[in-house]
């Protein structure tokens, strides 16, 4: 970047207001190290942080977009988006939820989300959601009592920089792959946590009570860290559709598990798919990897995804310590218009390491559906075993299934078994439970349901009421 | 109860029914015979509403009202129960969760609250006991790797369930073992009410033995071309179809 480029960046934001009014302003649409720089600047992080990012800038220039057989969509234009948005001010968003969107209301309606969650998630000025700050309160210092650090990844940087630094790009390298690359370069806000030595997180931990780093998605990061021999349960996103502008998603979650340690990673994402035509919608591109470093570690990641009109996304473990276990369970709804491509990772480094795999995909309307499976056994990987199951459920007759499981086995006593099925939502079956009094809607859910059972059950309780009425619900219309 | 005018259907171009009349009455049990491809199964998807087969012509009146005009799930909750020849495998649903919706849907129809959990399976439980039915079937997929047998099984407590005012009972005697035949015997005498109507298609007399029909009819070619009380079953059996069908044609 010349001299005379910055001066004209440093000018343009004056001529806006950006150093007077900082509260309120957007950085103008484009890249280079100038908007780099008045990132890291705005949230006042130290010298090792800026630099972290700027050489995360410099990898992502020397990469390329990847291109999957399986998606299609319209380029993104990095040049067109705003890389820092600051919170909406309260006089920007809706007053109360007369201001929201009927349709919005409707489906929270039908998802059965308690009054006074709904306005937080359609983005009502905070001050009017009177309960969340008080239990965010509560919580924290129950947190805090246990030694638990629990807070946005900006406070975590100012707060516990030691920590960051020694984690931070450790699980998944600022140049792992284009999308991560831009989200090292870029990230606004996201969580941290860390558990400490021998420490059973109190609580299940979430997203939903750390209102603070509300509209922080669109290159969200998270690091997790759980130390040795101590259990945490995350859970990310939410249930109900999120209010969100931004198109692009770009998120990059890290996990490390030191000997001993658990971790259970959930997430329900349901963010705007984009209407029936496939107009709208947001580019979700997540790269979340979990490293089971230290031995007897385990992983789980537990995921629901609805939303998005394009997904594409492979949580992942790497399983480096002794007798380490790897888990995936994943539900993946795909209606319309919307494509998704996910699935997972698992790298077997250490000695008889373990990893599991399930998948379930549905596809109607003119979705697609795709899994992308690797699992991988390095040659010290000795007494490996994988079990991957991987099933497909189509309802209708124009959309699509695909299964794509790559497996590199580099040492002979490895034990993989993959299994697979496709099926489809049968006419019989459909008037078999019409026939019983069962609306075709209902009987849809109901075999749906049935198919995802397995995942369901892997997700703490509540969490699994709501993510079955919300597969119900962006299921709707897909028969008939 | 039900009046069947005149009734024609077909399946793709294949006309399939072709003018049959029938009338039930509540507290009747009608038995319908006739050999393979007459037209059985038709009418029987044809009551409940599959719309593969299409209705070309005629009346089918249910209560007082055209049935015809009724959606699949309606007629259901309205109280006709059909039990299919070769009940359809549903993977992953569970067994009991489908029998508590439907009987769930139908209290609903009828401004009932749901059905309280633990006496829905009590009650299930007892029902099983009855057919001879293991209560671990209550948690397995619904007709999910069920043998003949078991299906059928699962059809009657359905059907025992869901207390309907019409039965129609879809060659559910077939590929039954003796035992299994008495206990699906046994569970259709017990639903005979005098505000209920139970109609059984079947091949064989010998279902007959166990459910003493008050109606027999005979079914060739997509008509009833004989009607009469049990004797009649018992002169099928002896005598065979073809005795129906010269008897139709001269
Ligand atoms: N789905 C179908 N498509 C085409 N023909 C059919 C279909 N179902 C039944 N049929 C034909 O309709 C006729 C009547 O069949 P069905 O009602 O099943 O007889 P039944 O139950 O008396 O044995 C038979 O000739 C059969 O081959
Ligand atoms: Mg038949």
């Amino acid at each position: 970047m010349t001299s005379e480029n910055l001066e004209s960046l440093v000018n343009r934001r004056y001529e806006h207001g950006f150093v007077t009014d900082i509260e309120t302003e957007n950085l103008p649409p484009g890249l280079d190290e100038g908007v780099v720089r008045a990132i890291s600047k705005r949230k006042n992080e130290p010298e090792f942080m800026l630099e972290w990012r700027l050489q995360a800038y410099r990898q992502w220039l020397e990469m390329q977009e990847p291109e999957w057989a399986h998606l299609h969509y319209a380029p993104v234009k990095f040049n067109e988006i705003s890389y820092y948005a600051a919170p909406k001010s309260d006089e920007d968003r809706p007053k109360s939820l007369d201001e929201v969107d009927p349709k919005l209301l409707e489906t929270y309606d039908k998802l059965g989300i308690p009054l006074h969650e709904r306005a937080r998630l359609a983005g009502v000025a905070v001050d009017a959601v009177f309960d969340s700050v008080s239990v965010a309160t509560t919580f924290k210092d129950k947190l805090s009592d246990a030694g638990v650090i629990f807070c946005s990844f900006s406070e975590a940087v100012l707060e516990h920089p030691e920590l960051v630094k020694k984690y931070l790009g450790s699980v998944v390298p600022r140049r792992d792959n284009f999308y991560a690359a831009l989200n090292s370069a870029v990230f606004s806000d996201g969580s941290f946590v860390y558990i400490p030595k021998g420490v059973r997180c109190p609580m299940e931990l979430s997203t939903y009570f750390r209102i603070n780093a509300a509209n922080t998605g669109q290159f969200e990061r998270t690091l997790i860290i759980a130390d040795e021999g101590s259990h945490v349960s995350y859970l990310e996103g939410c249930t109900a559709p999120m209010r969100d502008e931004n198109q692009l998603h770009a998120a990059v979650v890290e996990l490390v598990a030191l000997e001993g340690a658990q971790i259970k990673y959930s997430t329900v994402q349901n963010w705007y798919p984009g209407d029936e035509n496939g107009v709208g919608g947001i580019y979700n591109f997540v790269t979340k990897r979990g490293d089971c470093r230290g031995a007897n570690s385990k992983i789980s990641w537990t995921q629901v995804e609805t939303g998005s009109a394009i997904t594409w996304k492979y949580p992942s473990c790497l399983l480096r310590g002794e007798n380490s276990v790897g888990e995936f369970y994943s539900v993946a709804v795909a209606n319309n218009m919307q494509q998704a491509d996910t699935g997972t990772k698992m790298i077997h480094i250490g000695a008889n390491t373990r990893s599991t795999i399930v998948s379930k995909g549905i596809s109607a309307g003119k979705a697609q559906n795709a899994y992308r499976g690797l699992v991988k056994v390095m040659p010290q990987a000795d007494g490996a075993r994988n079990h991957t199951q991987c099933d497909s459920l189509l309802i209708g007759k124009d959309c699509g299934a695909h299964t794509f499981p790559y497996m590199e086995i580099k040492n002979p006593s490895a034990r993989i078994e993959h299994e697979a099925t496709t099926s489809k939502i049968s006419a019989d079956q459909l008037f078999y439970c019409r026939q019983r009094g069962i609306s075709e809607e209902d009987a849809v859910n109901m075999i749906v349901n049935g198919f995802c059972k397995e995942v369901f059950k892997e997700l703490p309780m509540e969490f699994a009421v709501e993510a079955q009425a919300l597969l119900n619900v962006s299921l709707e219309g897909a028969v008939g | 109860m039900l009046e069947i005018n005149n009734l024609k259907s077909r399946i793709g171009d294949t006309e399939i029914l072709r003018g049959l009349s029938l009338t039930i009455n509540a507290g009747e049990v009608h038995a319908i015979m006739g050999p393979n491809g007459s037209g059985k199964s038709t009418l029987a998807q044809v009551i409940a509403g599959h719309s593969d087969y299409v209705v070309t012509g005629g009346e089918v009146n249910y209560m007082g009202n055209d049935l015809l005009d009724l959606e699949p799930e309606e007629r259901a909750r309205e109280g006709i129960f059909l039990g299919f020849q070769y009940p359809v495998e549903i993977p992953g649903v569970n067994n009991a969760y489908l029998l508590k919706a439907a009987v769930n849907a139908k209290r609903k129809h009828q401004g009932l609250d749901e059905v309280d959990a633990f006496e829905f399976l009590k009650c299930a439980r007892e029902k099983m006991a009855a057919l001879g039915m293991d209560s671990k079937f209550l948690n397995r997929g619904v007709n999910e790797g069920f043998s003949g047998g078991e299906k059928k099984r699962n059809e009657i407590l359905q059907m025992a369930m869901l207390e309907p005012r019409l039965a129609i009972l879809d060659e559910t005697d077939s590929g039954l073992d003796i035992d299994a035949l008495k206990a699906v015997a046994t569970g259709v005498n017990n639903l005979r009410a005098a505000d209920r109507a139970i109609v059984l298609v079947t091949h064989y007399q010998r279902l007959l033995d166990y459910i003493e029909p008050d109606f027999v009819h005979v079914l060739s070619e997509g008509k009833i071309v004989r009607s009469g009380d049990k004797t009649l079953a018992l002169k099928l059996e002896e005598k065979g179809y073809d005795w129906v069908r010269e008897a139709a044609s001269a």
